[in-house]
């Protein structure tokens, strides 16, 4: 993995602080072209992976990049899947059986299609592989070294004890598409404690990382003591300016205390902010 | 350990039932659900018992607390039949439908000595907390009007869709919404709302429920203002909630992230400065045990579990104040049907 990823919650008006910047952001951010000029501008500094959700925008961006195949060549993407909040408000509306109709392709009450069987047998890995399948589809034929399960998954199964989806995402991930498994939580101790205890060997993990313990759950002493162990996992940090809470230079210098994480995210839309994190964290690395 | 089964497993369902398996105190025993592939789901994938019946569940369980997170007209049955049976409740939002079932659970409760807690979980949030802080110390002064409002983008198309399309299982946006800000606006306040008028709740794709409510309400002590709630409003990612107070010092706004504080003077005593004072949710949340969608699910359910352990009745979501809110619904569906 490299040392840094470039996030996408700028691009898609997620704010944790404030509703106003989403706002601001939305605008900004109306033109695909917007989100290729930063992602080039990244690129230009020498940050060559996106890490970002299955939104539907992102479709235009690939096909953007599959026309124009030599300038992307050495351009990664590491999704994160699902989309939540498009489950989510279909949950709300539709119920868990027409969320599923909603997104798996095919009909699922068709018993003759993968999908009608796989509903009709309760076979719930491979209901998994279908929605995994269907988020997919947008990146094919990009590079994807890494795909990342989303907190709220994640952390539900994890609540909920079922691990065995868990097992199974790592499995499929590493068949199918040729690429690593990852996790983003919200809950990183608890999640290092049960990849251990089910066979899950050396998961890169994505958490919340910064020094103000903001939605690092639990506390921040268990967090550092789990970054500063030699527990097998491979950290990423998210969330280091704690949404915006910190000033960059202690963020950076805070998260590059842990050398065992191995990557750090980031989200930023001008030249100079990814230059300054870039600058910042490759100055508190050494 | 405190056991504990859940009834229904929709999306606040399915929610609970993962913050609650996580929780160090409690033991997530048992489900019930009538959804064939939730059942098999369950059965395949867990160690949690899984019924169709809620009775035999908790005849058969015999759970010391249960989550009753059905569609709302269930609410009074499943809660009375549980409080029967000595189990804590916690009963999903609004509360109920007929305001007499509602009396009935919160004095079967109170008899026993049962904790009830209904999940209105703003009132775990830390910008709303500090707002009712800031507002009881006076901080604006004289407050004489409030903004409520929320917004999000639930019924977006002309289609027919679950429960909450439906009128008589308590579905609407001025239940789902709505509930949710006048739930607030009592908490914020600790004053009661009486009296709705001008009320109007417009169908923008549903056929048979409202899909927002304008509304000018009143509180017990006099102070007026206006509610604005809208959930086919795809102007917003997911659910945006938010409180203006002016009052003749200052004014308060708070939504989920931020608290802006504006005031007319300085308060060294509270750190605020004359003018515009912004704090964020950042400073005012606690990390909490799990996080699974957000602090304040989280901060809910542990508060529930720590009432069961201290044997706290009085506390800030009890079923007597979410009964509050279900009055004032009726006032609203009562006055835009006038």
């Amino acid at each position: 993995m490299d040392r840094i990823l470039l996030g996408d919650n700028q691009f898609f008006a997620v704010n944790h602080l404030s509703d106003e910047k989403s706002r601001i952001q939305s605008v900004k951010f109306k033109d695909n072209q917007a989100i290729i000029n930063v992602l080039d501008t990244a690129m230009d500094l020498g940050i060559n992976t996106f890490m970002c959700t299955t939104h539907d925008r992102i479709v235009k961006i690939c096909d953007y990049m599959r026309q124009n195949p030599e300038k992307y060549k050495n351009f990664k993407f590491h999704p994160c899947m699902p989309y939540a909040h498009k489950y989510a408000n279909a949950m709300t509306e539709l119920g868990i059986v027409g969320t599923l109709k909603e997104y798996i392709p095919g009909n699922i009450f068709a018993v003759a299609s993968k999908a009608g069987i796989a509903y009709v047998r309760k076979d719930f890995p491979a209901l998994m592989e279908l929605l995994v399948d269907a988020e997919m589809k947008m990146f094919k034929g990009m590079n994807t070294p890494v795909i990342f399960l989303q907190n709220v998954i994640v952390d539900l199964l994890i609540g909920l004890g079922m691990y065995d989806i868990l097992v199974h995402y790592v499995e499929y991930i590493k068949k199918n598409y040729d690429a690593e498994p990852g996790f983003i939580t919200m809950n990183m101790p608890k999640m290092v404690d049960i990849c251990e205890e089910i066979g899950i060997k050396n998961p890169i993990i994505c958490s919340s990382i910064n020094k103000i313990g903001f939605r690092m759950s639990g506390d921040i002493e268990t967090y550092e003591k789990y970054l500063n162990s030699n527990r097998e996992f491979r950290p990423i940090a998210m969330q280091c300016l704690a949404a915006g809470a910190l000033k960059p230079e202690e963020a950076m210098e805070y998260v590059c205390r842990f050398p065992k994480v191995e990557s750090i995210l980031f989200g930023a839309s001008s030249r100079a902010h990814i230059q300054q994190t870039k600058d910042l964290i490759e100055k508190y690395s050494k | 350990m405190i056991k504990v089964a859940i009834i229904g497993l929709g999306k606040m369902g399915m929610s609970h039932c993962a913050i609650l398996g996580a929780h160090p105190d409690v033991e997530m025993a048992a489900m019930c659900d009538p959804d064939g592939l939730l059942q098999s789901a369950f059965k395949k994938l867990t160690n949690i018992k899984c019924y169709t019946d809620y009775t035999k569940m908790i005849d058969e369980a015999k759970p010391n607390a249960v989550f009753v997170v059905t569609p709302t007209r269930f609410h009074a049955e499943m809660v009375i039949y549980a409080l029967e049976h000595n189990c804590h409740v916690f009963c999903e939002k609004p509360f109920c439908i007929n305001h007499e079932d509602g009396q009935k659970m919160v004095a079967l409760a109170k008899a026993k000595g049962l904790i009830n807690q209904v999940g209105y979980h703003n009132r775990f949030i830390g910008t709303f907390n500090e707002m009712k802080r800031l507002l009881s110390i006076g901080i604006i002064g004289k407050p004489f009007h409030f903004i409520g409002e929320a917004y999000g983008p639930v019924v977006l198309k002309p289609k027919g869709g679950t429960w909450r399309a439906d009128k008589k299982s308590g579905g609407g946006c001025v239940m789902d919404y709505a509930a949710h800000v006048l739930n607030l606006i009592n908490y914020v306040t600790d004053n009661v709302l009486i009296e709705a008028r001008g009320t109007f709740m417009p169908e923008i794709f549903s056929k048979e429920v409202d899909d927002a409510v304008y509304s000018t309400l009143k509180l017990e002590n006099g102070l007026q203002g206006q509610l604005s709630v809208n959930w086919s409003d795809d102007t917003h990612r997911k659910m945006t909630t938010s409180l203006k107070i002016e009052g003749d010092g200052g004014k308060l706004e708070a939504d989920a992230t931020t608290l802006k504080i504006y005031i007319k003077e300085d308060k060294p005593a509270e750190n605020l400065k004359k003018g515009w004072n912004i704090k964020y949710i950042t400073e005012l949340t606690s990390q909490v045990f799990f996080n699974l969608r957000g602090e304040e699910y989280s901060a809910q359910i542990d508060h529930f579990v720590h009432c069961i352990k201290e044997g706290i009745t009085e506390h800030r979501n009890t079923f007597e104040k979410a009964l509050q809110t279900d009055f004032i619904i009726d006032k609203l569906i009562e006055d835009a049907n006038k």
